[in-house]
């Protein structure tokens, strides 16, 4: 700011279209209102702690990301909408869903992902319940064959021409699967240890009560039955549209040791390189063995990550070493795809619930409702109290905070639309509390115009010999805050982010409004006739200064008290 | 109103004094006897630490019907919940229409749904209409952890930046001082009171650590202000010209203190009387108790302090000397000067400067004789003007 006001106009013009600006991005956005947390809607918010089973030690921010990735894809399939998971810290994993007061939520989220192989005894395809897309076998179900991937010359496993899942595509309906009605369905084992060992795995064979329940099974059905490692399990791939009938476990996900998308050597099409520690190799060589003997589909082992089938290459001779290459269909994005699906269910992280914050919608309403209130009342509070003792400078105090209420309301919106910033109960605290930060760089503004008066300036002098130093204690004041603001938002974990959030962005926006609304107005006002000459209502007269006159308006100087010769008791 | 602008002008010219440093003993005393209660209180009673501390789960529910549950009631529902270890759950009425129960950790997917459907079954309303919280026993740990984290990197912080803008080691040192008064002053609130310290309460101490030093920073600026010149001058010595600066901002401080509260108040207000418990209520209630705080302890502990602290150096000592040498040869002077004394703005602040307790003996002790001695405790409420002889207030 120029000293003598510079242009304070053109300063509220472009503090205006500033306004504006942002109003029109608003409309852009379409969306009016800031999106509200879960504390203030109802919701159901789930912290989870990555816990290392590979003893203490960090967690590998990469693996946070998948099981991030892998916890999104589950919430999802609640089919709940608008849920949020995010990571915080280097080992939380955030879940955030509105309306949804299942308890199933909690128990779906926390569980680690289990990734296991199993031999396909049946593959039937079937119409899935939405329009299918040919294409959208992105995870490799599309054509895949198992080969050995040994730096030794390897037999080619001949890809089994097995047809691209197209949902109509010629999946042969398996023998002996007699459309049965859906008989009622025996009690199945739901713990492990009832079933075939992995060991005894490949020699299963599905009795005539697998076949018809098989029969039955719709992929509509998919999460009724549990995945127990040792028992048959139905189960479809990603896209619903190839139902599967799978053996015992074959070999488990942890044996995997890593899993990596890549392009061989001499060739154009992405893969997926397997690895298998010594148990699983064994295990693994074992299982294509006897596997590469069947006909098809049953020469075909399943990728199977929560008991959905991800893959499910077909094998034509026993893969030794512990190395196998997944090849198929795959362009780069399936192939990464698919390789960290397995990467997750090989990870060495488990989850721990760390906190469930759960908020029915009428208590959100209600702490909506009161966080309103205690907005509406403090802000009421503060601008009675800005008219009693400054008069008619309280009109700059309710026209500063109207301002900075507008941008902050439009920096919410807009915040939330691009960020996803949800104002939460925390955060509306935070807002309320800006009111007395925002209230109180007026107070130090107009008593520093004061100070200067009573220093013998006139009103329009003193406006901005008044600013020049209080300019400073408002920014020092912001700074404080700024820095509050920071830390908290830094090292606080959970809601109370929100405080901070709000905190630190109404404390941008008082300086915001101080620089470019309260100071411009204040120097237009002091032009007036009715502030700048000391009005009796305009909280600048003599009287309620304490001084005789307002020095400038007439040249009275020396009417100034002294005081030194009244005081008295 | 007007009356409290006429003080205002009053207290800027320095006019109407207190002598907010001359009695520093006995505001050391007050704080030392608050401070004291606290520190007993939070080692006799300890601080009640949220079930987000110590891991547990707290359910709450709002009853629809005016027939509340007894808590007697409640605690037989919960038994025939078939959960083991219920017997040491909390449970309280909120109001006339809320329940909260509070329990030890729950598994989230075996224990939380059947408590759930038990309060309420037992409530007549659905189980969806139960809020609940959790939280593991081990993450309560993280949480303080991070919040002492918090506490320590925000301090260290604090004192970088007082350093930064004052350049002043004093300086620091006393609003330093300060900040550590309030945030023991509103722990020990706490654990007299018995308030529950949740997250929420921790945001809200770090929030009043930065009021607390903004209050400081406000005095602090004026007093810098007032002594920018001082050991050229031998009008005031440096607690005069720190007392002198306290009285200016006064008015400020107060009305700063007054706006920054009315909100917290609202807030605590809906926090209390809507929603009874809560981050809400836990929030405005630190933030309540330590900006009182604050503006008492920039006043009445920052300043004096700082002004003790300075009046060791010896450069200040000197000028103390000479001040007193000043009076001491004014007071011998015939008094016959006033009438003609000029009244320009230097002299108004002049004769009222304040002579603290640690001016050495002489005619300063006079001086301050008059104006020590009647305002009380409660000086800062009732106006105590400094009454001089005529004679000692010109050159």
């Amino acid at each position: 700011m120029a000293s003598q006001g510079g242009h304070p106009g053109r300063t509220l013009i472009a503090l205006a279209v500033i306004i504006a600006g942002l109003a029109g991005l608003i409309a852009v956005g379409g969306n009016w209102t800031p999106k509200l947390g879960l504390d203030l809607r109802g919701g159901t918010t789930i912290t989870l702690t990555a816990v290392n089973t590979s003893g203490s030690g960090a967690v590998d921010p990469n693996s946070l990301q998948l099981a991030k990735t892998i916890i999104q894809s589950r919430v999802d399939s609640l089919g709940v909408g608008e849920s949020e998971v995010t990571t915080a810290g280097d080992r939380q994993i955030i879940v955030s869903v509105p309306n949804v007061q299942q308890d199933e939520l909690v128990r779906l989220v926390g569980q680690t992902a289990v990734l296991r192989f199993r031999a396909v005894h049946a593959a039937e395809s079937v119409t899935p319940p939405p329009a299918p897309e040919p294409t959208a076998s992105a995870s490799g179900s599309g054509n895949p064959s198992a080969e050995p991937s040994g730096a030794a010359s390897t037999p080619s496993e001949s890809a089994s021409g097995e047809p691209s899942a197209s949902p109509t595509g010629n999946n042969r309906p398996l023998a002996g699967l007699p459309t049965a009605p859906p008989a009622p369905r025996s009690p199945r084992p739901t713990v492990e240890g009832q079933g075939t060992p992995p060991d005894r795995a490949i020699g299963w064979q599905p009795s005539p009560e697998d076949q018809a329940d098989f029969a039955a099974f719709t992929c509509a059905d998919k999460d009724k039955q549990p995945d127990i490692a040792d028992q048959p399990l139905f189960s479809c791939d990603e896209t619903g549209t190839v139902k599967y009938l799978l053996g015992p476990t074959l070999v488990e996900g942890d044996q995997l040791s890593s899993a990596v998308a890549g392009v061989p050597q001499n060739d154009v099409r992405w893969v997926v390189n397997l690895d298998f520690n010594s148990e699983g190799a064994i295990a693994f060589e074992n299982a294509t063995r006897e596997l590469a003997t069947r006909q098809d589909p049953q020469n075909r082992f399943a990728i199977v990550l929560d008991g959905e089938t991800i893959s499910a290459p077909s094998v034509s001779a026993a893969i030794p070493g512990g190395r196998a290459e997944i090849s198929g269909d795959f362009n780069q994005e399936s192939a990464t795809q698919l390789a960290n699906v397995l990467k997750y269910g090989a990870l060495p992280l488990a989850f721990e619930v760390s906190e469930v914050a759960n908020v029915s919608a009428t208590l959100g309403g209600e702490q909506l409702r009161a966080g309103i209130i205690a907005g509406i009342i403090g802000l009421a509070l503060v601008v009675i109290y800005c008219f009693l003792y400054y008069r008619g400078l309280g009109i700059v105090v309710v026209a500063s905070l109207g301002v900075a209420g507008i941008l902050t309301y439009q920096a919410m919106v807009l915040l939330g639309g691009s960020v996803g910033f949800a104002l939460n109960l925390a955060g509306t605290a935070g807002a309320i509390v800006a009111i007395g930060i925002t209230a109180d760089s007026f107070v130090i503004f107009f008593e520093r115009i004061r100070d200067e008066v009573r220093e013998g300036r006139s009103l329009r002098t003193a406006v901005e010999t008044g600013w020049r130093r209080a300019r400073q204690t408002i920014l020092i004041a912001d700074a404080v805050s700024m820095l509050s603001a920071l830390i908290l938002f830094i090292l606080a974990i959970g809601s109370v982010k929100g405080f901070a959030f709000t905190l630190g962005l109404t404390t941008l926006i008082d300086v915001v409004v101080v620089f470019m609304f309260t100071k411009p107005l204040m120097t237009l006002l002091a032009r007036t006739k009715f502030f700048g000459g000391g009005h009796p209502l305009s909280g600048l007269d003599p009287a309620h200064l304490g001084v005789k006159a307002l020095p400038g308006s007439r040249t009275r100087r020396p009417a100034i008290r002294r005081p030194a010769e009244e005081v008295s008791v | 109103m007007s009356k409290v602008s006429e003080l205002g002008h009053r207290l800027y010219t320095g006019e109407v004094s207190y002598d907010f440093l001359g009695r520093r003993r006995r505001w050391y005393a007050l704080s030392a006897i608050l401070l004291s209660i606290s520190v007993l209180a939070v080692v006799l009673r300890g601080l009640t630490w949220g079930i987000e501390f110590s891991g547990g789960a707290d359910f709450k529910a709002s009853t629809t019907t005016a027939a509340s549950t007894s808590v007697t009631q409640m605690r037989a529902a919960l038994e025939a919940s078939g959960v083991p270890e219920l017997d040491e759950a909390e449970i309280y009425t909120i109001g006339d229409n809320q329940i909260r129960v509070q329990t030890r950790t729950l598994d989230p997917t075996e224990e939380v749904p059947k408590v759930r459907a038990a309060i309420a079954s037992e409530l007549g309303i659905s189980s969806e209409d139960v809020a609940y919280s959790l939280i593991g026993a081990s993450w309560g740990g993280q949480i303080t952890e991070r919040a002492l984290i918090a506490l320590a990197v925000f301090l260290t912080l604090v004192a970088i930046v007082i350093w930064a803008y004052f350049r002043d080691a004093k300086m620091s040192a006393a609003a330093l001082i300060a900040l550590v008064h309030d945030l023991m002053l509103t722990i020990g609130i706490y654990a007299l009171v018995g308030f529950t310290v949740t997250p929420a309460t921790l945001i809200g101490v770090l929030t009043i650590l930065g009021y607390s030093l903004y209050d400081t920073v406000v005095v602090f600026d004026k007093v810098r202000e007032n002594v920018r010149d001082i050991k050229a001058s031998t009008t005031r010595t440096y607690s005069e010209a720190a007392n002198l600066a306290v009285n200016q901002v006064l008015v400020r401080s107060i009305n700063t203190t007054i706006i920054g509260v009315l909100p917290v108040a609202a807030l605590l207000f809906a926090g209390t009387v809507i929603l009874g418990e809560g981050p809400l209520k836990d929030l405005a209630l630190a933030l309540f108790v330590g900006m009182v705080s604050g503006a008492y302890s920039s006043i009445f502990i920052a300043t004096p302090l700082l002004a003790q602290l300075k009046e060791r150096e010896p450069d200040m000592k000197k000028l103390t000397t000479r001040v007193n040498n000043r009076r001491q040869r004014e007071v011998q002077k015939p008094p016959s000067d006033d009438v003609a004394a000029p009244a320009s703005r230097d002299e108004v602040l002049d004769d009222t400067g304040y002579a603290g307790e640690s001016t050495p003996v002489g005619a300063a002790a006079v001086r301050t004789g008059s104006a020590g001695a009647p305002a009380g405790e409660r000086g800062a409420r009732r106006p105590q003007p400094q009454r001089k002889p005529r004679s000692a207030r010109k050159k």
